[in-house]
């Protein structure tokens, strides 16, 4: 598989949303508009690394793509004679190369248009990620595919009928309005963190051809932290990525296992990341109003500012999830601030928290992971052991079973210490169930 | 040729202890073992697909009820004694190829280092009728 050089790939990944804005405001049909924009994304990415990029390369994609829209609409014309749709979206300056007029201001919108319309509120979150990739990030079907490991086939479907459900909901190419504004642009900042987050629970361990959706998804943000740089939550969202990103080379040890926030080698994290983050949310918060993404970037900030692990302000990240609370309704909150109460007030209070989780939390692999780990702090190692295994055994995650798996069988292992007979794979009694190691998924 | 290698987990075979309650070194090697299989046969080119499941505690049993609501049971299952707990799909030239794959799956390390001597059920995955001459 060769790949164009860099700078190819991502001249056309900045393109891609702009010649799709044009062409869909010109034609007015997104659907098409973004199909032909792929074709000439692929024709681009074989030719120009080839014969060189072209003087003009947004006028060329244009021009190829929009060549496309012709002929694709040809075909239907000869197929089923002409339809009603057909006639009026033949371009007469089919074949000209659209004027340097297209200014910058057009499409600098068209790239937030299109982000709004990929993000729509009728399309599942799959499927508006997806659809997001392709339209806005100018990635290849292929590519998003490999990245979500499914066939591409597959992907090729999701994402033509996302767009079957963008047109039969009608929804126009234009930007929302006033009205619509927060919660439409809630809806993209979400999708972009779900990328985010896809690409950073993935990136444990040597994932083979994964695209790297983390580095996607921030170079996304940025794109519209650029076009809204006002937006407090805009901003915090780009921070958030930033400072927790940052934080990845070190989530990994050599084996491919998970290394938890408190003992992760802190030479390891990428400090230009970390000051751009601190940067980011240091000038947003001011500004306020603050949200959900803002008061999280300045979670991740507290911790990566920690010079270790010992030095971190749990009363400031614990102040902060109280801030979360009330703001955000997401269970897994809870759990956050239970540790940090833990953190502040000791492992009792932190439990205690915890003794009547909301249901949505009851059997969720992480409650019993946070207990456990509260457990050990409070030196039940038992009821620790215990805890981490149940996790261990509800967590769908292979590196997440491992640690899990791994942090139990050492507190059995100092249990055994004690002792020390070195025989036996430690606290065999209570083996409830038995089970294997899956291991079978290449990490 | 295609084949799925399955790992099917039998509570009343296995003569180990379960993952959760071996030392860490032991769990450590298991991993780094499955690892550097998996990135031998991609290498190789054989590659084709390899999935873990999560324990049976999170599954669910569906079969439709005679036209009407399906009934769903839910895990955990005290009754079932094997679960399918992951598998490999690879593409290799011959059924030898297959079973010597199985075989080094089979022997992954367990407590002590010792192998786990697992059953790996080989399957042929059916293909495409040949080509007509």
């Amino acid at each position: 598989m060769t790949s164009p050089a860099p700078s190819v790939e991502d001249l056309l990944r900045k393109l891609a949303p702009q010649v799709v804005g044009v062409l869909t405001r010109r034609y007015g049909d997104f659907a098409a508009a973004e199909d032909a924009v792929q074709e000439a994304l692929l024709d681009a990415v074989t030719q120009w690394p080839a014969e060189g990029a072209p003087r003009n390369p947004r006028g060329w994609l244009i021009q190829v793509a929009g060549r496309r829209m012709t002929e694709q609409v040809r075909s239907e014309q000869a197929r089923r004679r002409r339809e009603e749709l057909v006639a009026g979206s033949v371009p007469e300056d089919r074949r000209c190369v659209p004027g340097a007029d297209a200014g910058d201001e057009g499409s600098r919108d068209d790239t937030l248009t299109l982000l709004f319309l990929c993000c729509h509120p009728v399309l599942s979150p799959a499927s508006a990620i997806a659809l997001t990739l392709r339209s806005v990030g100018g990635l290849t079907t292929g590519e998003i595919a490999r990245a979500f490991l499914v066939p591409e086939a597959t992907m090729g479907q999701r994402i033509s009928r996302a767009k079957q459900r963008i047109k039969a909901s009608g929804a126009p190419f234009r930007m929302p309005g006033a009205a619509q504004w927060p919660a439409r642009l809630d809806a993209v900042l979400h999708v972009l963190y779900l990328i985010f987050n896809e690409g950073y629970a993935g990136s444990a361990g040597p994932e083979l051809r994964r695209v790297e959706l983390s580095r996607e998804a921030i170079r996304l943000t940025r794109a519209v932290h650029a076009l809204l740089p006002h937006d407090g939550e805009v901003a915090g969202l780009l921070a958030l990525m930033l400072l927790t990103e940052a934080r990845g080379p070190a989530r990994t040890g050599p084996d491919g296992e998970l290394v938890p926030l408190a003992q992760q080698d802190r030479g390891r994290w990428d400090a230009a990341a970390i000051a751009e983050g601190i940067a980011l949310i240091t000038a947003a918060l001011p500004r306020g109003p603050v949200g959900p993404y803002q008061v999280q970037a300045a979670i991740a900030a507290v911790h990566d500012e920690a010079a270790s692990a010992a030095e971190t302000d749990w009363p400031q990240i614990l102040a902060l999830y109280g801030v979360l609370a009330r703001i955000s309704e997401n269970p897994l909150i809870t759990l956050n601030r239970a540790v940090a109460t833990a953190m502040v007030h000791g492992p009792a209070a932190g439990l205690a928290l915890l003794a009547d989780p909301p249901p949505m939390l009851a059997g969720h692999y992480r409650l019993y992971a946070v207990r456990a780990h509260l457990h050990e702090l409070a030196g039940d190692h038992e009821a620790a052991i215990a805890d981490y295994r149940t996790a261990a055994r509800r967590t769908a995650s292979l590196p997440e079973r491992h640690h899990l798996s791994l942090r139990a069988a050492r507190l059995a292992a100092t249990a055994d210490a004690g002792a020390e007979a070195g025989t036996g794979a430690g606290a065999d009694t209570g083996a409830e169930r038995k089970g294997p190691c899956a291991s079978s998924r290449p990490e | 040729m295609k084949y799925m290698l399955l790992m099917q987990f039998s509570q009343e075979n296995a003569d180990f202890p379960g993952l959760d309650q071996w030392k860490p070194e032991e769990i450590q090697a298991h991993v780094r073992f499955m690892q550097r299989t998996n990135a031998d046969l991609a290498a190789a080119g054989e590659l084709v697909d390899a999935q873990g499941l999560a324990m049976p505690e999170t599954a669910r049993i569906v079969r439709s009820h005679g036209g009407g609501a399906p009934v769903v049971t839910e895990g955990p299952f005290p009754e079932s004694k094997e679960w399918v707990a992951g598998w490999w799909i690879v593409d290799c030239d011959t059924e030898r190829r297959a079973i010597e794959i199985a075989a080094a799956v089979s022997a992954a390390p367990g407590p002590g280092g010792r192998p786990l001597d697992m059953p790996i059920e080989v399957r042929q995955i059916m293909a495409a009728p040949p080509a007509e001459l």
